[in-house]
């Protein structure tokens, strides 16, 4: 960076108190001021974050009446959090309710490897019924006009609704067996588009057996 | 210690000595977020903010702060204006922060500031350091704004976000990737020196033209 310059004849030396107390103030003064713009804008960050989830259930649910968020307590989902429990530490899904007070599905996260980095993306799954609702990726820095796609071909993505799990990857214009919910994938992001069917698949081995209990339960009541 | 005008303090970072273009400082968010317009403009400012905060408390404190440990405060008081700076972003305009990822934080370790917090903000008075704090800004935003106009509108065919060429242009891609990064900065430094060498040519000619009519006219 600069070149130092010569040193100058031999300033007098700093007291080491000085130098500690120099960093001490400094140290002390810009934490406190990052407390200060913290508490200032934590709210309007917090807010935004939780906008973009609504958002989010809301699309891939098809537009909810209303919707809960349930936590997986020892394989089991639930409303309630066990006592002192902090709701990041479980995983968690949002049960949407239609009008009439029925469910009508799970919005459930997902992230795995894409292919430049991990996709994160948030699906709609009708346990009764084994049909993605639809699905959204909510993260992602797949390439810029090709792998972005999965993110913005609005055809790509209205494939998932209604769509039979296991989803099935298949080279568009090829038929998949009756049944099977095969999904066309983007030419020239068919590495993206296989990435997002195996997050999903991969979340529903996952959480759907017991998803599908809590579906099973709720219809009983 | 070289004296200079103020105004020579202010016009020096903008053009002259441009922290990215001649003095080849920040070239790792020059090269990573001017994909778009929106996202250059973005960095510059945010970059702009902790130049210009950092040098104002620098040359404040410039007598209390012992030789031994300059460089840890300065970067201490860099690294305060960095995270308010990502925060505020992340408050007011959440999309543009998420576009800058990594990047935001990344302003700590941007040498063009720390650059100009130990060549010149530690050694001069508050009105100058904000002189050249604002200048260096400046020429900061404009070259980012430059390859991010570059990039967006050969990568993507839109200029902040509208379109230029129409439905018929087909975009070159590799432009908005990081290579086009690479290839952008390597032709504006090629046009830069070039004009500036031209510059330099004209004006030994002309100084050869006036002596030899002086010589005449003796």
């Amino acid at each position: 960076m600069t070149t130092a310059p010569p040193p100058p004849p031999a300033p007098p030396e700093t007291p080491a108190w000085r130098l500690i107390s120099t960093l001490a103030v400094a140290g002390t003064l810009s934490g406190l001021l990052l407390v200060f713009v913290f508490q200032a804008t934590a709210p309007a960050i917090a807010a935004y974050k939780a906008k973009m989830l609504r958002l989010a259930v809301h699309e891939v649910l098809g537009g909810p009446e209303r919707y809960d968020t349930l936590y997986l307590v020892d394989g089991e989902f639930t409303p309630d959090l066990p006592d002192g429990a902090i709701a990041k530490d479980f995983k968690r899904v949002f049960l949407g309710y239609g009008e009439d007070g029925r469910p009508v599905g799970f919005a459930i996260e997902a992230a795995a490897p894409g292919f430049q980095d991990t996709v994160k993306l948030i699906f709609g799954f009708d346990a009764a019924k084994k049909q993605i609702l639809g699905m959204k990726v909510l993260e992602s820095k797949e390439t810029p006009g090709l792998g972005d796609k999965i993110e913005l071909d609005r055809e790509w993505i209205d494939q998932f609704k209604g769509a039979r799990t296991p989803l099935v990857a298949r080279k568009p214009g090829t038929d998949t067996a009756e049944g099977e919910g095969g999904i066309d994938t983007i030419t020239g992001a068919t590495i993206s588009s296989k990435a997002v069917i195996r997050i999903i698949n991969g979340a529903l081995k996952d959480l759907g057996p017991a998803v599908e209990t809590y579906a099973a339960g709720e219809a009983k009541r | 210690m070289r004296q200079t005008t103020p105004g020579h303090d202010f016009l020096r970072g903008i053009w002259r000595e441009n922290p990215v273009l001649i003095h080849m400082l920040g070239l790792c968010p020059a090269l990573a977020v001017t994909n778009t317009v929106e996202n250059s403009l973005a960095m510059g400012v945010a970059t702009f903010f902790v130049l210009c905060g950092s040098s104002l408390l620098v040359s404040l404190c410039r007598k209390f702060i012992p030789n031994a440990v300059r460089i840890s405060t300065f970067i201490l008081i860099i690294a305060t204006f960095v995270t308010i700076a990502d925060m505020s972003l992340e408050a007011i305009v959440p999309t543009v922060h998420k576009a800058l990822g990594a990047f935001i934080a990344l302003i700590v370790v941007n040498c063009m500031i720390l650059g100009r917090q130990e060549a010149f903000a530690s050694k001069r008075p508050v009105g100058r350091a904000m002189l050249d704090a604002v200048g260096t800004g400046f020429g900061f935003i404009i070259a980012l704004f430059m390859m991010g106009a570059v990039r967006e509108v050969l990568g993507n065919g839109t200029f902040l976000g509208y379109s230029v060429f129409g439905e018929s242009y087909e975009p070159w891609v590799v432009m908005v990737l990081p290579p086009g990064g690479f290839l952008t900065l390597g032709f504006l430094l090629l046009a830069i020196h070039w004009l500036q060498r031209r510059r330099a040519q004209r004006r030994d000619a002309e100084t050869e033209g006036e002596l030899v009519a002086r010589e005449r006219a003796a």
